[in-house]
């Protein structure tokens, strides 16, 4: 015998997020389950999945701050990703996404029925990848996660100075500390083309974190340019393939 | 009024109080003038000589006439299109005859004969009328339209799922509460359902938008704080139905649905030098997705605007620090009781 599948409700409308309940309430009978947490954006989500973790979440897409999705994709930083069904009330696009993607969605105003079928799903369905809920994205992420300690940490982008991919990890540096990410510098530099630059095969940087460049020269060997950052004494080399940007930057 | 035969068009005289109309009257008169002149001439100068001589009877015929118009105007409305058209006629040929009258008694008979001056009247009320008809004939379908459009893009899809959802969810806890959400709701799509040509009052308005924000408030709580500063307002102002209600669902959708902290929406009507202020303003970041939706509805509003009230109204939105502000400029015309 299972144990009762541990659910969370997040949604920021309070009629939402109780419909949900009288619902849930509605098919304990047939389908065994404890509603461990309400959550009314994605980082209260996010921080009460430390504290309860659940084995399934109802997401809601439209949220202020955080999206649905992008609580999915911090989500699999845990050691475990729960099951997640998405709930929307109306977005052609993300439908769509969902259709293509074959992740679990429903619609509100949701049907008991519908709700029932999409928990039994979730019982058997793989929760969605990585790459499938980068698809269903349709923008960048506001934070980048890490898991310390059970607890999955949320670093804001607009504070990351760079990332610099060292081996197997990923280092992102804000003013404060270090994280270690486990993500490709690649899909992050697509991700964040807006806001960082690559200067090197190994590292983007902040655009906002950019205050200039100095020429460095080396006994026995070739000059080179490196970045002078804001709020950090750190200098990173810019490689010959990205001189160009000193130029770009001079303008 | 309601006709039986939906595609007839009844036809109707302008609105001679109206800045749009007067001065679009004032320029094709001079103007047919101007050319009249310019056929008559050799050259350059002697067509302005030959303009100043015509203007200067036609102008205190033409004042005089717009002033006449403008005092008839709500007499002339009320009457069937034929019959005003005939009246504005004959009235337009009594004004040219005491004009001319009056002229030649000061001038002697150098002016012309009276008669041709009577073909000309004759023919330039003919064309401005029949000209102004076309015109709002053509943009009657315009009228339609916008009212489609008004029920397939103002309210937003979201917001009527989100909204049944809501009712959805009070139906077994506070029985009351769903009876006067769904009532409220039925209201707001029988004026969006509605045959929307008609001038609307702004009371009406105001109350539809009191009926779309209760049901905001419903699945928003306590993120969404109104303010009305509408003492001052006045209540029997004309106005075209649907066009705060839109900006106000913008509002929400842009300046309260982002965020988890409550935001203020302040809504500031008031009347000044006999025109409408209507003054909407909502918290605004500037980093939050825009979507194309919202200058549509702007567009739309903008375009039913100047359908009604021709020059005379006006739509703004400005960005300041953190808030959005839209400023509507509507002439105060009073609803008839």
């Amino acid at each position: 015998m299972t144990s009762p599948l541990r659910i969370m409700i997040v949604d920021d409308e309070a009629p939402a997020r109780n419909r949900l309940k009288e619902l849930l309430a509605d098919c304990a009978a047939s389908f065994p389950h404890e509603v461990v947490g309400e959550a009314a954006n994605g980082r209260e989500a996010l921080d009460l999945m430390s504290r309860e973790p659940a084995d399934l979440l109802l997401l809601d897409i439209r949220m202020p701050e955080m999206d649905g999705i992008e609580v999915a994709r911090h989500l699999l930083s845990l050691p475990q990703m729960p099951a997640v069904i998405f709930t929307t009330a109306y977005d052609v696009y993300a439908i769509e996404a969902f259709e293509v993607n074959a992740v679990d969605y429903l619609m509100k105003p949701v049907r008991g029925e519908r709700l029932l079928g999409a928990l039994q799903k979730a019982r058997q369905n793989r929760p969605p990848g990585p790459d499938q809920l980068q698809k269903l994205a349709q923008r960048p992420r506001t934070c980048l996660s890490v898991q310390e300690r059970e607890k999955i940490v949320l670093i804001p982008v607009n504070e990351v100075i760079y990332l610099k991919a060292e081996l197997k990890y990923v280092t992102i540096r804000t003013l404060e500390r270090e994280y270690l990410l486990e993500e490709s510098l690649t899909n992050l530099e697509q991700e964040f083309m807006d806001s960082f630059i690559r200067i090197h095969r190994n590292c983007l940087v902040a655009k906002a974190s950019i205050t200039g460049f100095e020429k460095v020269t080396e006994e026995g060997e070739e000059a080179h340019w490196e970045v002078v950052l804001k709020g950090v004494e750190e200098k990173l080399p810019v490689s010959r393939r990205q001189q160009y940007l000193v130029k770009e930057f001079e303008k | 009024m309601p006709s039986i035969n939906q595609n007839a068009y009844p036809g109707a005289l302008p609105n001679f109080r109206n800045l749009g109309i007067l001065l679009r009257i004032l320029l094709l008169v001079n103007g047919v003038c101007l050319v009249a002149a310019a056929l008559k001439s050799a050259s350059m100068q002697q067509a302005l000589q030959e303009f100043t001589t015509i203007a200067a009877l036609v102008e205190p015929i033409l004042i005089l006439s717009l002033l006449v118009l403008m005092l008839a105007n709500p007499w002339l409305g009320k009457l069937p299109f034929y019959r005003g058209a005939v009246i504005v006629v004959l009235l337009e040929l009594a004004l040219t005859t005491l004009v001319y009258q009056l002229g030649a008694s000061f001038f002697g008979s150098g002016i012309g004969s009276l008669e041709r001056l009577w073909l000309f009247c004759l023919l330039m009320t003919a064309a401005l009328i029949v000209y102004f008809n076309m015109r709002s004939r053509l943009l009657s379908p315009a009228l339609a339209e916008a009212r489609l459009q008004a029920l397939q893009a103002r309210i937003r899809p979201h917001f009527l799922f989100n909204s049944i959802n809501a009712v959805l969810s009070l139906i077994r806890s506070d029985t009351k509460r769903a009876e006067i959400a769904l009532e409220d709701l039925s209201d707001l799509f029988r004026v969006l359902m509605a045959d929307n040509r008609q001038l609307s009052t702004l009371q009406q308005e105001v109350d539809l938008c009191r009926r779309y924000l209760n049901l905001e408030q419903l699945r928003l709580g306590e993120r969404l704080q109104v303010e009305w500063h509408i003492d001052n307002m006045p209540r029997d102002a004309l106005i075209p139905p649907l066009v705060l209600q839109p900006l106000l669902e913008n509002a929400v959708y842009h300046g309260i649905e982002p965020h988890t902290e409550s935001g203020v929406i302040n809504i500031n009507i008031f009347l000044r030098n006999d025109q409408v202020h209507v003054v909407l303003r909502n918290p605004y970041q500037r980093e939050g997705v825009h979507h194309a939706g919202n200058k549509m509805a702007m567009e739309n509003i903008r375009e039913r605007l100047s359908l009604h009230f021709d020059v005379e109204a006006s739509l703004t939105a400005t960005v300041r620090d953190d808030s959005y502000q839209v400023h509507i400029i509507i002439p105060y015309l009073r609803a008839e009781k």
